[in-house]
């Protein structure tokens, strides 16, 4: 999948930003276009945070996407603010530790992960947000597994290159509970 | 020279200007912190100095504009950056550096206002940006980037503007473009090679006295330094820099600058999409305006549609160049609100059918 206009949304804490920034990062490393937009504001721990990646293989146009064609989100109101907003057909990746209703939508291709769950599982609570990422490129692969683990290996400076592998796997896992919800998707590898 | 894109590096696009600028040979840097341009005070502190330049962070806008001043008229490369109320504090300074014509980049990373407002993006500071240079008849040159990698690239050639016309030279962006990330690949090396110019004053003793200041108090003297100024603004005209997308074969054009034309050019895809020859003008200059490309335009398209986060501003320019000779209609958003490719694209379709109901 060539393309993709995604918004992350949740509180500020969650590590949206950072989802976004390995996800853009691991578009550029693939020689793609892409664009990472924050909801910037006076923001903090706690308070909305939102990030917008858009993906393609030519130069692109909008950073701002009212309607997008993937979303994640991490929390009940973004749910509620954005599942409304997205594209017929779009993929909708929903954080089911915080998020405790089911979508109202039938035309939108859903996975639902407890990603506090799989993160606790890891003992690394922090991880979530790679949990959903995960999720997120075993429904629409719009970059290689590999690609966002050579972002987070060029992100992480040498004393905490040991966090590379929990991200990974963390990654790995998210898009193994994907896998289970989606009988079309590849199952995902990370090399 | 093309560069590969795996060779361009993510970076905020408040990043990419202040490394633009280290690129571009800047000696000292004055400014105060305001969002959502911070990023390029904080960029500057951390990295100026390893290049042997001066970062100082002032006590206030009006501070840094002097030191902006100070420092030009002592023939450093020289710059500061603020966002919408630091400019308007800055506009003292500003016209005292047109009239003394000394070589300066500003940076204006424009929030919403008026008054303190708030720090959403917004493009309400085009008319005091590309109307005057504070008071009296002064300009700026102002150049407007679309995205990250030409907010570094527009970044560098505003310092040479700067120098070839010994004039301030303004980067008109607005509060995503500094925030939000896109890759970018800088060009190698300085753009210009740079010496202290022959005028600057150096404190050196042993040359001639050279003065530099703007006040004439004679008014046949100011009248002179005035004609002088204004014959150099013509001459500033061929610097005049446009985009055209799409243009070749459009029934109906959208002009927009900066954000809000890569906003429009989604639109105008969309548009493409539909059925609809529409196309999109945008302006890389706002000062000098690209006129006659807008005029060429007027005579093609059954109409224009200016877009901005603005009441409407740049509008104005666009009618001046087209003097009626086609329907120029306006949407903005304001308040730091962001236009959407869907609420363009239906501005679009209801210009269309105006034009087509005439």
């Amino acid at each position: 999948m060539a393309s993709m206009e995604l918004i992350i949304a949740g509180f500020g804490g969650q590590g949206i930003l950072f989802l976004g920034e390995m996800l853009t990062q691991a578009a550029i490393l693939e020689g793609k276009h892409a664009t990472w937009m924050p909801a910037y504001g006076p923001e903090q721990r706690g308070g909305t945070a939102t990030c917008t990646v858009v993906i393609a293989e030519e130069p692109i146009g909008s950073p701002v996407v009212a309607d997008p064609d993937a979303l994640i989100v991490m929390n009940r109101p973004s749910m509620d603010k954005f599942e409304p907003r997205a594209r017929a057909g779009a993929v909708l990746i929903v954080n089911a530790s915080m998020v405790d209703r089911p979508p109202e939508r039938a035309d939108l291709v859903v996975v639902a992960v407890d990603a506090a769950a799989e993160a606790r599982a890891l003992d690394k609570p922090q991880v979530a947000n790679m949990v959903l990422l995960g999720a997120l490129l075993a429904a629409r692969p719009v970059v290689a597994m590999e690609s966002v683990a050579r972002a987070l290996a060029g992100h992480f400076p040498p004393d905490r290159q040991h966090l590379v592998e929990i991200n990974v796997t963390a990654l790995t896992r998210g898009a193994a509970a994907a896998a289970r919800q989606l009988p079309g998707a590849a199952s995902a590898r990370v090399a | 020279m093309a560069t590969a894109l795996t060779d361009r590096v993510l970076m905020k696009g408040n990043e990419a200007i202040a490394e633009a600028a280290i690129r571009a040979g800047v000696q000292a840097y004055f400014g105060y912190p305001i969002t959502p341009q911070s990023e390029i005070s904080e960029y500057m502190a951390a990295h100026l100095p390893e290049h042997g330049g001066a970062f100082l962070q002032a006590e206030s806008e009006v501070a840094a504009i002097n030191m902006v001043y100070g420092a030009a008229g002592a023939g450093a490369r020289v710059m500061t950056s603020t966002s919408s109320p630091g400019i308007s504090l800055m506009q003292e300074g500003l016209s005292y550096i047109v009239g003394s014509e000394l070589p300066c980049v500003i940076i204006n990373v424009m929030r919403g206002g008026p008054g303190l407002g708030n720090i959403a993006p917004s493009q309400a500071d085009y008319f005091q940006a590309t109307k005057s240079a504070g008071h009296g008849d002064g300009r700026n040159l102002v150049l407007a980037p679309s995205t990250i990698q030409e907010a570094a690239d527009l970044t560098l050639l505003a310092f040479d503007l700067a120098d070839r016309y010994r004039n301030p030279a303004m980067v008109l962006t607005d509060g995503i473009t500094g925030q939000m990330m896109e890759p970018v690949a800088f060009r190698e090396g300085p753009s210009l090679p740079r010496e202290v110019p022959a005028w600057a004053t150096t404190g050196a003793g042993d040359g001639p006295v050279r003065l530099i200041n703007s006040i004439y108090l004679e008014p046949e003297a100011l009248e002179a330094h005035n004609q002088r100024l204004q014959e150099k603004y013509r001459r500033m005209q061929v610097e005049v820099r446009s985009e055209a997308y799409l243009m070749d074969d459009a029934v109906v054009a959208v002009a927009a600058y900066g954000l809000t034309a890569r906003i429009a050019r989604t639109a105008v895809d969309r548009a493409r999409a539909k059925g609809i020859r529409a196309g999109l003008l945008r302006p890389i200059t706002v000062y000098p305006f690209p006129t006659q490309a807008c005029a060429d335009a007027a005579g093609q398209v059954a109409g224009i549609l200016t877009v901005e986060m603005s009441a409407g501003q740049m509008v104005e320019d666009v009618r001046l160049a087209v003097e009626g000779r086609t329907p120029v209609r306006f949407y903005g958003r304001l308040g730091g609100v962001v236009p959407t490719p869907p609420e363009v694209l239906a501005q679009i379709e209801r210009l269309l059918s105006e034009v087509k109901a005439r």
